[in-house]
């Protein structure tokens, strides 16, 4: 039988499983703590900031996605404070890079989005970043908007964990960190890319997207028709 | 008791946002009854004018007029709302801040142009750096993000702002 461990999350007490995390404890309790770099199904990295908890007589936050239960553990998720700070990380991410809902594909189905409008944030309070930022559309099926990558990694892990092939890296540092296929190859050329679109999946923005939906976009494979009727023989 | 004076101008928008507002339809009638519009694209006063009540603002600060519209409007009313994504986060005309403006108007008017003439300098106002949301300009007392912001979310806020209220505009919150 598994250990259970004895958890007060916002009061009330739960019983957590021992070595699941803070995040995983409350979620499998039905509590809601915010977060956009964990995806059920991948390792968690702490990356976004926005699980951040008031762990009880820990001096600085920790985020609830890495930070494992322990027997008699204390941790406020939704206090004012929490609010604010959170709203101050979906905010810095809006102003880092050039998010413009208006004319996203993800627009209304996006995660970093729906966040900011469930937080209340109506304006970012700090000046936009504006960087130039290139657009990858040379993958036949999927293109990679930069100006829309919050560098959460979930396309990373997605690709290294689940399909097992590892395309996707970070470059960089800090702010110039930039989310790169292979060895900073375009897309199209890695050749290490099965095209599963798993990534696209992951991605809680619009930055990686499925082409083919756009003006001009949708190339027909006309071929297969006519090979498939070949190869049962018909038609020889 | 005297009228809510309401004014409204776009800067470097699309004028969505005035649709939305047209777009409140019969609503507008509850609000003409408390509140008359003085200024802006729906009226004819040339002058932003003196004691303005709430002034709603759409449009990114894009150009030297944008700023001087901005700043009287700011000068002249209690309250500006930014109206629309816009106004609120520099939206689609803030797309352009990568790019100098130099490199910018030539791409458009030299490159992307087979008549010749060049940049226009005449009567028209000189871009600035940076298409900006509105608060980096100006103070703003309420924003209303949406692409445009939903009929139903002006009215909203107009009704707030006319009972004397801070609009919240919890679920009715959306960008784009």
């Amino acid at each position: 039988m598994t250990d259970k461990v004895k958890v007060r999350i916002d009061g009330e007490v739960i019983a957590a499983t021992a070595g699941q995390t803070i995040l995983e404890a409350a979620r499998a309790n039905g509590k809601y703590i915010p977060a956009l770099c964990y995806m059920e199904g991948l390792s968690a990295v702490g990356a976004c900031r926005l699980c951040m908890v008031q762990v009880s007589g820990v001096a600085r936050l920790l985020p609830a996605c890495t930070t494992p239960v322990q027997e008699g553990l204390a941790v406020d998720t939704m206090s004012p404070q929490l609010h604010d700070y959170r709203k101050i990380a979906l905010e810095l991410l809006f102003s880092e890079r050039n998010h413009t809902c208006a004319v996203c594909v993800s627009s209304g189905h996006c995660e970093l989005q729906a966040l900011a409008q469930e937080h209340g944030v109506t304006y970012v309070r700090y000046p936009y970043n504006y960087p130039r930022l290139e657009v990858d559309t040379t993958h036949p099926r999927y293109v990679l908007d930069h100006n829309r990558c919050i560098l959460c990694s979930r396309c990373v892990r997605t690709c290294a964990e689940i399909e097992g092939a590892h395309v996707w890296n970070m470059a960089g540092r800090g702010i110039h960190t930039m989310l790169v296929s292979e060895l900073q190859r375009p897309w199209g050329e890695a050749t290490s890319c099965t095209s599963c679109g798993k990534c696209v999946q992951a991605c809680p923005t619009g930055a990686m997207a499925e082409k083919g939906w756009g003006a001009e976009e949708m190339t027909k494979q006309r071929t297969v028709v006519s090979r498939l009727n070949s190869m049962r023989g018909e038609g020889m | 008791m005297d009228k809510v004076k309401i004014g409204t101008c776009w800067l470097d928008g699309c004028s969505g946002c005035h649709m939305s507002l047209l777009d409140i339809d019969e609503g507008i009638v509850a609000v003409l009854g408390k509140a008359d519009i003085v200024f802006g694209p729906l009226v004819d006063a040339q002058e932003w004018p003196e004691g303005v009540d709430v002034a709603l603002i759409e449009g990114a600060v894009s150009s030297q007029d944008d700023l001087k519209l901005a700043q009287t409007a700011r000068e002249r009313s209690k309250i500006v709302v930014a109206l629309g994504d816009c106004a609120v986060t520099g939206n689609v005309p803030s797309m352009r801040n990568g790019i100098p403006t130099r490199k910018l108007l030539e791409r458009v008017y030299v490159e992307g142009s087979n008549q010749g003439a060049g940049v226009p300098t005449d009567g028209v106002p000189a871009l600035l750096k940076h298409a900006t949301p509105l608060h980096e300009a100006i103070a703003v007392d309420v924003h209303v993000p949406g692409c445009p912001p939903k009929p139903g979310a002006i009215l909203f806020v107009l009704g707030e702002l006319l009972e004397g209220r801070e609009p919240d505009l919890g679920s009715k919150l959306r960008f784009g």
